[in-house]
């Protein structure tokens, strides 16, 4: 049977939206194998409803586990578990952290292939093949899978979220051992918000900033900009200026933080890493500043400027405040 | 404490990563150079060595790859490392991520490490996750993206960025760390250190040697597999603007902005 186990990761009663991408794109694709997607969940105390709302996504089944949430190894037992009772042909990630953790412990305990950062899957003659960029996205590999079960970890946004009137997913208790060494790491504390609450989601203009910026200082310059632009606008940052405490994690745009699509993304002294740009890549205009010509924002830019940030980006504040003023 | 550090041999920034067509591999051609990244998971070793907290018997340097990955060695040696071990056979050849970490796991396994750290990602590899299929054969606890780390006798304290902020998570020894580069500033080695990182002891292993399962490596044997690699789509290469002349830049953004009535 081609059954298709999707992890679904869940945090303050709600399914991650990446994960409900994963649903979707695993009933989708059970659909063409002949078979069905289950969803996994692993928590204390899953709410059973949260779990049967995956049905409107497609799942079938959703498998409830009782284990410590937010760590990876608790999650590769339990999906072990699953694989062994169960049949599945291929476990499914959306984008983010622990699903990566999660589906490499899972190859490693089954001697299985993997496959990461995945933008888009296939069924072909009754096999799934997964397509992962590579080398900075300057390629895409075809994988297949040589071993009885294949795993698939997407990459952030990349499975569409598809919601239906469906039935509830039948929703069953899995019970199952934590290994000795997933019992060795404990949750202190989960989901701690540094820095400011600001709210950057329905910004029409977003500046954002980098490294480049050289110091949490630098982010005048950026504020100043978003000023002088006015109304709808805000200031953004990278996990690289977030992690130094320059800048508050709620305005953090990627992999790890938020997903963006304004209608001007100006980045500036961000070298445009994939964990960046998978969060702001559906921007209407893209315009980036830095001083490196080589920098891999420039490849999905519509507009790059190669230059000094320092002296760019006060000038272009005096000249947008010149037009907004005339 | 025995510390190992995972370190790579990765094409150098400046070289053009490609795909050699008849082989369906990297090109592994052209200047290349220590993972920048695997830096982090060697200074947070020498941190942890200096701090004092625990005694730090050795730390020895990790890797698996061809001949001319013993220059990685020698920089990681240069960087503080008191040996290193360099796993080398055609038979782990092409292995993809699994393979790659169940090879290096036995080759730990020798070593017998009471903390192993990693880098966040390789340069061409860019998986993330070796760490965690490194500690699942390990049957090690393990954390990825680690940017603080505290050593507390038996555990370490250490945090990270997850999906919904920052997480604090008790990890206890042995255990797998993959160190994300906000973790700390590598240091650069001194003259010194380079000239005598050739002469502190590299110890060259065989599949063989570590106990490597021949049927479980190599690109023949890994059970994801290459079908086809192909071209992006391409799209269409946006405006460049050279800043020379500040003022007549800031001209040319204001009316582009202008132009899509973005202001
Ligand atoms: C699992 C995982 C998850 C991640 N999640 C995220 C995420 O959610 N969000 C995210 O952003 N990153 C994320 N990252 C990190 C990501 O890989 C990059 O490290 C990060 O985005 C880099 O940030 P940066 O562009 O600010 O810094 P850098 O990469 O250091 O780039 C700084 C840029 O500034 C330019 N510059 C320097 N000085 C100037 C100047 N004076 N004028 C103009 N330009 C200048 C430089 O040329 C350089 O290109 C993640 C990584 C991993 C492995
Ligand atoms: N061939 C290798 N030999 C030793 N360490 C490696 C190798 N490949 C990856 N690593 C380690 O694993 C980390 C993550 O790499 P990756 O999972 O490929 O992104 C790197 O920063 C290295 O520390």
């Amino acid at each position: 049977m081609a059954n298709i186990l999707v992890y679904a990761l869940h945090y303050d009663g709600a399914i991650n939206k990446n994960s409900l991408g994963a649903v979707s794109e695993g009933a989708k694709l059970a659909a063409e194998l002949g078979g069905e997607a289950h969803a996994i969940l692993l928590g204390e105390n899953v709410p059973q409803d949260l779990a049967a709302s995956l049905g409107k996504y497609g799942a079938k089944k959703a498998l409830v586990a009782e284990g410590p949430e937010g760590l990876a190894q608790p999650l590769v037992d339990a999906m072990a578990k699953a694989i062994a009772d169960g049949g599945y042909k291929y476990a499914l990630f959306g984008g983010g952290l622990l699903g990566f953790e999660i589906g490499a412990g899972l190859a490693a305990r089954l001697g299985a292939g993997v496959a990461m950062e995945v933008t888009s899957v296939r069924a072909e003659n009754g096999e799934l093949i997964a397509e992962r960029p590579i080398l900075g996205d300057s390629a895409i590999s075809e994988i297949k899978y040589r071993s009885d079960v294949g795993i698939i970890i997407g990459r952030l946004n990349a499975f569409e979220i598809s919601e239906s009137a469906g039935a509830d997913a039948a929703v069953e208790q899995l019970s199952f051992e934590l290994s000795p060494h997933a019992s060795q790491a404990t949750m202190l504390t989960r989901g701690e918000q540094r820095g400011a609450d600001v709210d950057i989601e329905g910004a029409d203009i977003l500046v954002a900033g980098g490294r480049g910026l050289g110091k949490a200082e630098g982010f005048e310059l950026a504020e100043n900009l978003a000023k002088a632009f006015g109304g709808n606008s805000a200031v953004a940052a990278t996990r690289a200026v977030v992690d130094a405490g320059w800048y508050p994690y709620a305005a953090q745009i990627g992999q790890t933080g938020k997903t963006v699509s304004p209608k001007l993304y100006l980045a500036a002294g961000i070298s445009g890493a994939i964990q960046h740009k998978v969060g702001m890549q559906s921007s209407e205009n893209i315009v980036a500043i830095n001083k490196d010509a080589n920098a891999p924002i420039f490849e999905f830019s519509d507009l790059g400027i190669v230059g000094d940030l320092n002296k760019i980006l006060p000038k272009l504040t005096e000249a947008v405040k010149a037009k907004k003023g005339a | 404490m025995k510390i190992c550090v995972l370190v790579k041999e990765v094409p150098d920034a400046a070289v053009e990563k490609k795909i050699n067509p008849s082989t369906g591999r990297m090109d592994r051609s052209g200047e290349k150079n220590l993972n920048p990244y695997d830096t982090h998971a060697i200074e947070a070793a020498m941190q942890i060595k200096e701090g004092g907290a625990v005694p730090v018997e050795e730390i020895v340097a990790v890797t698996m790859g061809p001949e001319s990955a013993v220059r990685a060695l020698h920089k990681a040696v240069s960087l503080g490392a008191d040996r290193s071990v360099h796993l080398t056979d055609e038979a782990v050849a092409g292995s993809d991520v699994a393979a790659t970490g169940y090879a290096l796991a036995r080759t730990l396994q020798r070593e017998s490490p009471d903390l192993v750290l990693l880098g966040q990602q390789s340069d061409d590899g860019e998986c993330y996750t070796i760490g965690a299929v490194v500690a699942e054969h390990l049957g090690m606890p393990s954390l990825t993206q680690v940017i603080k780390m505290d050593i507390e006798s038996e555990a370490l304290r250490c945090e990270r960025q997850a999906e919904y902020g920052y997480d604090t998570v008790q990890i206890k020894l042995p255990a797998v760390i993959s160190v994300g580069d906000a973790i700390n500033e590598p240091r650069y080695p001194s003259l010194k250190a380079i000239m005598g990182a050739k002469k502190k002891p590299l110890d060259s292993v065989s599949a063989a040697d570590v106990e490597i399962d021949p049927s479980k490596v190599g690109g023949e044997n890994s059970a994801a597999q290459w079908v086809a690699a192909k071209a992006p789509p391409s799209k269409a290469a946006g405006e460049i603007i050279e800043d020379e002349d500040t003022d007549e830049t800031v001209e040319k953004i204001v009316a582009w902005l202008d132009e899509r009535k973005l202001i």
